[in-house]
């Protein structure tokens, strides 16, 4: 437990508290009273007011819309099903300036449903719904369905024979056993979208405006750091409360659930409403998913001389008018993948280790650690980044011009994620098994390796694909880090995009797919990973 | 913060990680920074905001020439970067800083961040942009000008004149053609914002944004948003965008027809000249750098004719040096604008909030 306490103090608790801090004090004296003129600001409460109130609708309408899927992938077999489960966790780890710019090519001007009917949904409340649910469906689908496909069908069959209604049956056997993963899913949706940045920017238009939004204002642009340090501890204070539900949700299916094999709960569909309900849930993927994701693939191919690979070729080389970038694109591929992967190695052993420590140890002190180590991923990037500024700057911790600060901060969005998935899978190691090679003499650390380390092995694979993809997909903090220039992938597609002319529009399309399909690949070979209990994701 | 927690963390830290992560990543960390000899540092580092761009051959040229190397640490936008500076003052990520503008030199200025050095070449840059001329503690490196762009294919096609200044813009004709950006949340926004007030005056300009509000202008909130999704003149969108009239740069004609091929005879995208807004980059030796004779000799590369002339198709912006050859797509495609109205710094400094509040409050309720 001392590495992952460590590594969060350190690269996470510290740089916050030491921003917030400069924020709050000023001439060595504490200044509380910031918080209550900035809470009674009539601005930042319409701010306040908006954030809670499109989380709360994003997340019904993500569930409301999910939800139906998620039963769809647990109880039925049909073709293209691992596909597709990967497919729809794509959204989840593109950056939201690939997406700001596929759902604008959809809904905005001269988008596809202005073409067909005229209709355009930029800078409405609609797109940034809209696209809170293209981005959370996955979260919901995958967990909310993970658990679903390993509860025993035959409990509600034999809630029937007894004379239930089948919704009645649902209701009672089904729905209480599903209704702490359901609220755990909303509760992360919930999070995403209450913290939610780039989608607002690019959809929303200058008229809204969210908590993570006016944070990175307050910071990035006006220096106003007694604001920022106050809009951060309000956003610290809802994030804390959604994640002691969230823990609390948890807990309770870990431990009131008897799970049976997901292979055997799902058949292929049975009658006409079986069947409506599977082509339903496809369509729903196939707009709401499929088609943005193919908007953007199709305009990386639509090159100045018609459909071609011109953009991909260009991303290959130079351009030859003497380089109109300071690195060729295809290296930020490169460069991506490098810190991906030393990102993924550090949540690895943070992540696994807390994981370890968790299963072993109870206790409140414990249970508080877990939801702790989620605290990152509700924390603006910009205050990280900045906190990293001014806190990582002394030896042996000067860490601020090195490479390795850019992993370190993907790497706090991944732990929770290794977390999440390792936790279950080592909880359910029969701790006789421990104590009976233990009684035979191995070593704690021979019992980890002959024990535990077959058992998690897949856990671990996947959980390692997912920091991976995370951090793959990284923007926010990445880019409030001056990092030594060698730009990651989605830095470069957001550089691209800030520069006139078809040639760079195209190439930031075209290095999207490019993400887009490292990430789908990654997720495809989890699917063939996938273990009978294989976490939250 | 606290010295003794500070201390403290970082001895946690150095124990628990010191065997794991860092050492299994440490392979290819830099020993430039962790190697405190009595030999100078042969690493000048440069701090500055996502635009920069350099050709490798120009900073190659430089280690060739003076025998450092530059490292550079980019990252934020502008505003994000300038701040970054300040919260680091004293203790700098480098030596020296390039991307302070004149819109927020004051700030930079004000917090003390730069120690006075002359650069080699001061000469060459005109008056106008020397607005630290008597303490020298910035340079200026470049220029480019914020300008409303319009899309030649559609006035052609629709038989208007272009607009060509801030008041043509509020006229019945050009009623629902011009998309702009969020003075809160974009640079060109406010230097757009900040042209009318120095073209109408503290008095004026917000009579003027009535009237452009009465006229129909459209307000997003980036200028990617604006540029590629709204401009019908921008190659990237395809010409989807239903505004012929977009706040960018001078610079982005030339832009557009970049790796065109064959090259057109007039560029699709023009400048209304009358509507610009100049923004001047400075750069400066970070106080408390640890390699000053690498910085000065940093700054006067920057200023040298190699990078000043490398740098108009890096970072689409002017050269500071009048004595500085531009490219064939500037002087093809691009204008010359010859003295756009502007605004004092510290003017800037001391209203920005108040005036993008107003402004903000005006426009977008």
């Amino acid at each position: 437990m001392a590495v992952p306490t460590a590594f969060f103090a350190v690269f996470f608790a510290y740089p916050v508290a030491a921003i917030v801090t400069r924020g709050l004090r000023e001439g060595g004296r504490w200044r509380f009273g910031r918080i209550g003129e900035v809470l009674t600001d009539p601005e930042i409460l319409r701010v306040l007011w908006f954030t809670a109130w499109q989380a709360v609708v994003s997340t019904g309408l993500t569930l409301l819309i999910a939800l139906p899927a998620a039963y769809v992938f647990a109880r039925f077999e049909f073709p293209g099903k691992r596909l597709l489960r990967a497919v729809v966790a794509v959204p989840f780890v593109l950056p939201t300036v690939v997406v700001g710019s596929a759902f604008l090519a959809l809904l905005g001007r001269g988008g596809m449903l202005d073409d067909l009917w005229g209709v355009r949904l930029d800078t409405t409340v609609w797109a940034i719904l809209l696209a809170h649910v293209f981005f959370n469906f996955g979260v919901v689908v995958r967990s909310v369905g993970g658990l679903w496909s390993q509860l025993d069908p035959r409990q509600e069959e034999a809630a029937r024979v007894l004379g239930a209604g089948r919704f009645e049956a649902w209701r009672r056997v089904t729905l209480p056993a599903l209704g702490p993963a359901v609220a755990a899913a909303a509760l992360m949706v919930f999070l995403f979208t209450f913290t939610s940045f780039g989608v607002i920017q690019i959809l929303g238009g200058p008229k809204y405006s969210t908590l993570e939004v006016e944070i990175y204002q307050q910071t990035a642009q006006f220096l106003d750091l007694p604001t920022a340090a106050v809009l951060t501890l309000v956003q610290f204070a809802a994030v804390a409360t959604i994640l002691a539900l969230h823990a609390w949700t948890v807990r309770r299916r870990e431990s009131t659930l008897k799970l049976v094999d997901a292979a055997h709960t799902s058949r292929r569909p049975r009658g006409a409403a079986q069947w409506a309900l599977l082509w339903a849930v496809l369509a729903v993927i196939v707009l709401l998913i499929l088609v943005p994701l193919g908007v953007l693939v199709a305009r990386s191919l639509d090159g100045p001389d018609g459909y071609g690979l011109t953009f991909y070729r260009a991303l290959l080389s130079v351009p030859e008018t003497g380089g109109t970038f300071v690195v060729a694109p295809i290296e930020a591929v490169w460069n991506s993948l490098q810190y991906a992967a030393v990102a993924t190695l550090i949540a690895l052993l943070v992540g696994g280790l807390a994981a370890a420590a968790l299963t072993r140890r109870a206790g409140r002190l414990v249970r508080g650690f877990d939801a702790l180590l989620m605290l990152p991923l509700g924390t603006s990037a910009v205050t990280v980044g900045f906190g990293f500024l001014i806190t990582l700057d002394e030896p042996p911790l000067d860490l601020r011009s090195t490479w390795l600060l850019v992993p370190l901060a993907q790497a706090l969005v991944g732990v929770p994620f290794v977390v999440r998935t390792m936790l279950p899978v080592l909880r359910a190691v029969d701790e006789r098994l421990r104590e009976a090679a233990a009684v035979l003499g191995a070593s704690p650390w021979r019992a980890w390796r002959e024990v535990d380390l077959p058992l998690v092995r897949r856990a671990l694979l996947i959980a390692a694909g997912f920091a991976f993809a995370v951090s793959l997909g990284e923007f926010g903090a990445t880019v409030f880090i001056a990092r030594p220039d060698n730009p990651t992938l989605p830095v470069a597609v957001a550089r691209l995009l800030g520069r006139a002319g078809e040639l760079n529009y195209g190439q930031a399309m075209a290095l999207s797919t490019v993400l887009m399909l490292v990430c789908a690949g990654a997720l495809l070979a989890l699917e063939r990973l996938r273990t009978d209990r294989s976490g939250e994701f | 913060m606290n010295t003794n927690l500070r201390r403290a963390a970082t001895a946690v830290v150095a124990t628990a990680l010191g065997a794991t992560a860092l050492a299994a990543c440490g392979g290819s960390g830099d020993k430039a920074d962790g190697s405190k000899t009595a030999t100078p540092s042969k690493t000048v580092t440069l701090v500055s905001h996502d635009s920069f761009a350099a050709s490798p051959a120009v900073l190659k040229e430089f280690t060739k020439e003076t025998g450092y190397t530059v490292k550079v640490l980019a990252g934020g936008d502008a505003g994000a970067a300038v701040n970054q500076a300040i919260l680091s003052k004293g203790h700098p990520q480098g030596d020296v800083f390039f991307g302070v503008d004149n819109t927020l030199l004051s700030r930079a200025l004000d917090n003390d961040l730069f120690t006075p050095y002359e650069a080699k070449g001061l000469d060459q840059v005109p008056a106008a942009l020397q607005l630290d001329k008597d303490k020298h503690r910035v340079t200026p490196i470049d220029s480019g000008d914020v300008c409303v762009n319009y899309d030649r294919k559609y006035f052609d096609a629709h038989k208007l004149a272009v607009p060509a200044t801030f008041d043509d813009l509020i006229k019945p004709e050009y009623k629902n053609l011009l998309v702009t950006e969020n003075s809160a949340t974009s640079s060109p926004g406010l230097a757009f914002q900040l042209g009318t007030i120095a073209k109408y005056g503290a008095d004026g300009w917000q009579d003027y944004w009535k009237k452009l509000k009465a006229n129909g202008v459209e307000v997003v909130d980036g200028w990617e948003q604006a540029y590629n999704d709204r401009f019908s003149g921008s190659a990237g969108g395809k010409g989807k965008g239903d505004k012929p009239l977009v706040v960018s740069y001078a610079s982005s004609p030339p832009a557009e027809v970049l790796g065109v091929k064959p090259q057109p005879a007039q560029g699709p995208t023009g400048v209304a000249t009358g509507t610009c807004f100049r923004q001047i980059e400075f750069a400066g030796l970070l106080k408390g750098g640890k390699n000053d004779a690498g910085g000065k000799a940093l700054l006067d590369f920057l200023l040298s004719k190699t990078f000043q002339q490398d740098m108009p198709l890096q970072m689409f912006v002017n050269p500071a040096r009048q004595d500085a050859a531009l490219p064939a797509e500037f002087t093809k495609y691009g204008v010359k604008i010859d003295t756009p109205p502007t605004v004092a710094p510290d003017e800037i400094a001391k209203n920005r909030d108040q005036w993008v509040k107003t402004w903000s409050s005006l426009v977008l309720k």
